[in-house]
């Protein structure tokens, strides 16, 4: 039976206090008071909805470099960051997915995510595809000292669908459809722009939410007292109870919406409290996940107790956090500041747009090259392998440096280039099993690297260039955390 | 095997205009400074000049491309100009192209000039380059500074050093190029600093603070050279000669192969070794009088002591914290202040290094003048710890 397989979630580390946010507005909007306990996931200034996207499929294939299984791919998201260059394709090039998959954006409501999910369902119910990778990401934009910045969090997460399940099976869909327009954001990439909260809850999403839920729990067969698990991601408090009380859910069933600690992450969210709620059901519990926006998207499961469950998760994710108290750094991240970068940011970022594609799998990938004949390890990829006592020609097979555990040999943090999150750190990194990569250093601060450093590799925005729209993707470090924290139990020891 | 440079080719001339913020001065102003003096102290005439190597680092600012530059300022009789860049080791390469043009017989007497006008961006430090359309894909956005810096944390991982103890070493290899730098009137920064200056300093890139950085300067040096036949024909006596002449340049080894430590440099280590074959040299640290080495960032320095092989491995500090390298000490090194001091226009630091040496050989650097120096050498750097091209030069007395 079609279903899901394995699914993976992300979250940035940075957690943005939102006491911090409500202070520094207080004098002008007084009334975010209310908004301003708990916290928000903050994605760093590296970080949009495709990185974020991308790591959240990582989670969910794991660490083999073999995925050729994967014959279809769909990135969800309505803060992509191309309107004309498919966005699934540098996802697929990231996670070095074959060239044959077929992949799609999905995008355009916050219920994309779940969208594209039964668009993957579907495909393989349908067998045109055998395994789909469904990855959705939400990184909005929202005007300072507006009651969505505080209601936004960024994030993602992601599913394998193939059609003998693993680890939860499909049971039903429900859709609604409806131009119901509760806020909008137009094509000039500004900010959105709501209608009163009142009647987004009254007449829409209590009118034109359930339809879709009883329409899926009926293609299900599955009563609604049934139902272990409901997600439904909304900030308007008690949401998700009233919907379910008036669905027949049990009250016990809602699930908590992560909104105390990440707030709502656009059209991830949905799949994100779906991943949830997977971490944690039994096996044969009932899991419900639906999603409001221009109508709603409903989709039933039945766990399975199996499948593959992912290294960190939405769990892991989450634990994976530090605070964020400077409002105006997240004010800098999100562009929503003018603010004097100096006169070595003036150098013009223009994408030789022939170079990267020449290296694509070099740059997205983070490919480089193995000598057939000595095994040496290398980056990049070169005719002449760089062995200096054997210099053997064309011997070089692709091999893939992303999931391999790396260390730093030497670094330094750079307070004199320009960087987004001064000072710049980077570093030679070498990586077990050969090879080794002059790159940033991200997710650090002052302190935090030292030679040895344990690391794992993170897909990141490398530069924009502003003058052009264009957005450049690659390969940092980032502390491994998870080998920082065994490497000092071994040292107690 | 081949025979090497030695004892082929005679210093004729040299010259060197003042270093520093020369906001008086644009690149022709610096070259004519410099060739004046040079042609002065050669004592010849411009028709007598065979041919003109011609050493600039950076396209952004200064004279842009070509040997055109170097013809038009000076005027020079429609020779061959042939401009060199090989990072900041370009000064060395114009001057290894003069001397092998003489050494090759292809030119009598050929001049070598490097300038960089650097003070024209706006800002400190130095410019942002542009390093092609691959590069800046997958590099990191860094820094000169932030590149030296990573050695000394690979160099402390390796020898057990503390960050404390590394951060006072390299202090005093600044305080000691400011000491020498305050007796030399061309130089940029001629005050002396003490240690608590150094290690008070704002960061630039850890554990680099701004006085373990060399000054961004204005500048031009300046190298004429012949045959010592040729030399002696026009009146010159205590010869100082060319004893050897080398360039290693990274070919991916420390960047790609796990195989370097992050500590050193791999290429010093192999010019160094060339060179003192070359010069025939095989005790450096007894035989070599005086050394001029690139220490853009102290710690480059620091290191730099033992890929010479003048300080052992591991104890290039311990050296330098004894005052080895000191004006009175074994080594003397940097007695003009150095890159340091002295200052760092990238395509004249290397003939700025051989005209300290030079000087020194011909017992004509004043208030720095070192007793009976025998050898000097310079090693001119150019690129990044992991990625670099490294010039071991060595000239000495005649008959040395």
């Amino acid at each position: 039976m079609v279903g899901i397989a394995a699914w993976g979630a992300y979250a940035p580390r940075l957690r943005l206090s939102r006491r911090a946010v409500v202070e520094a507005n207080a004098w002008v909007a007084p009334n975010l008071r209310s908004k301003g306990k708990g916290e928000r996931s903050m994605a760093n200034w590296d970080e949009d909805a495709l990185t974020m996207a991308v790591e959240a499929a990582r989670d969910a294939l794991g660490t083999a470099d073999d995925r050729s299984q994967i014959d279809a791919l769909y990135f969800a998201s309505t803060t992509a960051p191309f309107a004309d260059r498919l966005n699934a394709g540098i996802v697929s090039a990231a996670l070095t997915l074959e060239k044959s998959i077929s992949a799609s954006d999905v995008t355009g409501s916050q219920r994309c995510g779940l969208t594209a999910l039964g668009q993957a369902l579907a495909a393989v119910q349908g067998g045109v595809a055998r395994a789909a990778l469904v990855t959705a990401g939400e990184h909005r934009r929202t005007r300072a000292a507006s009651a969505l910045e505080l209601d936004c969090g960024d994030g993602a997460a992601a599913f394998v669908v193939t059609a003998d399940a693993g680890a939860a099976e499909l049971l039903g869909r429900g859709s609604v459809t409806d131009d119901f327009v509760d806020h909008f954001r137009g094509n000039d990439g500004g900010f959105d722009y709501a209608w009163e909260e009142r009647w987004i809850r009254d007449e829409g999403i209590v009118k034109l939410v359930p339809p879709a839920v009883k329409r899926a729990l009926e293609a299900a067969g599955v009563a609604a007292s049934d139902v272990a698990h409901f997600c439904f991601p909304s900030t308007f408090a008690g949401m998700a109870a009233t919907l379910a009380k008036g669905l027949g859910i049990r009250p016990e069933a809602v699930r908590d919406n992560l909104a105390a600690v990440m707030r709502e992450a656009g059209c991830a969210h949905g799949p994100i409290l779906l991943a949830h709620a997977l971490e944690q059901a039994q096996a044969g519990e009932i899991i419900v996940v639906a999603q409001f926006g221009q109508g709603a998207e409903a989709l039933v499961f039945r766990a399975t107790g199996q499948g593959s469950r992912p290294a960190r998760g939405v769990t892991g994710a989450l634990a994976d956090r530090q605070e964020e108290t400077n409002y105006m750094k997240f004010l800098t991240f999100n562009g929503l500041v003018e603010w004097d970068k100096g006169m070595r940011a003036e150098k013009d970022n223009k994408t030789a747009l022939t170079t990267l594609y020449r290296n694509e799998d070099m740059i997205l990938g983070l490919v480089g090259g193995r000598c057939r004949e000595t095994g040496v390890v290398q980056f990049p990829r070169t005719r002449i392998s760089v062995a200096p006592n054997n210099p053997a020609v064309d011997t070089q097979e692709p091999y893939r440096f992303a999931e391999r555990r790396a260390s730093v040999l030497s670094y330094s943090a750079d307070y004199l280039t320009f960087s987004m999150a001064p000072p710049n750190h980077y570093g030679m990194i070498v990586f077990e099993g050969g090879g080794r990569i002059m790159m940033d250093i991200t997710d650090v601060s002052p302190g935090d690297v030292d030679t040895g450093l344990p690391v794992k590799m993170v897909f990141r925005i490398k530069d924009v260039d502003e003058k052009r729209g264009f957005v450049r993707y690659f390969w940092k470090a980032a502390p491994d955390r998870s080998a920082q924290a065994a490497q000092t139990a071994v040292a107690a020891e | 095997m081949a025979k090497g440079i030695r004892d082929k080719v005679a210093i004729l001339g040299m010259g060197c205009s003042k270093f520093g913020e020369r906001w008086d001065a644009g690149p022709d102003d610096l070259m004519v400074e410099a060739y004046i003096e040079a042609m002065s102290d050669a004592g010849i005439e411009p028709s007598q000049l065979d041919a003109a190597w011609f050493s600039t680092h950076v396209d952004e600012v200064g004279t842009g491309k070509g040997g055109t530059p170097m013809s038009i300022a000076l005027r020079l009789p429609n020779i061959a100009v042939t401009r060199v860049e090989n990072f900041c080791a370009s000064g060395s390469e114009a001057f290894r192209g003069a001397v092998y043009a003489v050494a090759s017989g292809a030119a009598d007497i050929a001049i070598a000039l490097g300038v960089e006008k650097l003070k024209d961006t706006g800002y400190g430090g130095l410019p942002v380059a542009n390093p092609g359309t691959l590069t800046p894909q997958v590099m990191p956005n860094g820094s000169a500074p932030g590149n030296f810096a990573q050695l000394a944390s690979a160099y402390r991982a390796k020898h057990g050093v503390s960050k404390d103890d590394l951060k006072r070493a390299i202090a005093h290899v600044s305080v000691k190029s400011h000491a020498n730098g305050a007796k030399n009137s061309k130089a940029h920064l001629q005050k002396p600093i003490t240690v608590d200056q150094v290690l008070n300093a704002p960061m630039i890139a850890e554990p680099l603070g701004l006085f373990d950085c060399c000054g961004v300067s204005d500048g031009a040096a300046c190298a004429i050279v012949t045959t010592p036949e040729i030399a002696r024909a026009l009146g010159k006596k205590n010869l100082t000669m060319v004893k050897a002449l080398q360039l290693s340049v990274s070919n991916g080894y420390e960047s790609q192969y796990n195989g370097w430590d992050g500590s050193h440099f791999h290429t010093a280590r192999i010019a160094a070794g060339k060179a003192y074959r070359e010069a025939g040299i095989e005790r450096p640290r007894e035989q070599i009088s005086m050394i001029e080495v690139h220490d853009c960032f102290s710690i480059t320095e620091l290191v730099t002591m033992e890929d010479l092989f003048i300080s052992p491995e591991g104890q290039g500090w311990r050296d330098v914290m004894d005052g080895f390298y000191d004006a009175d000490g074994g080594v003397p090194c940097q007695i003009d202040g150095g890159l340091k001091c002295f200052g760092h226009p990238i395509g004249a630091s290397g003939l700025r290094m051989l005209y300290e040496m030079y000087l020194q050989l011909q017992g004509r650097a004043g208030p720095r003048q070192l007793k009976d120096p025998v050898f000097g050498m310079t090693h001119n750097l150019g690129g990044a710890p992991a990625s670099n091209v490294c010039s071991v030069a060595i000239i000495g007395q005649e008959g040395a």
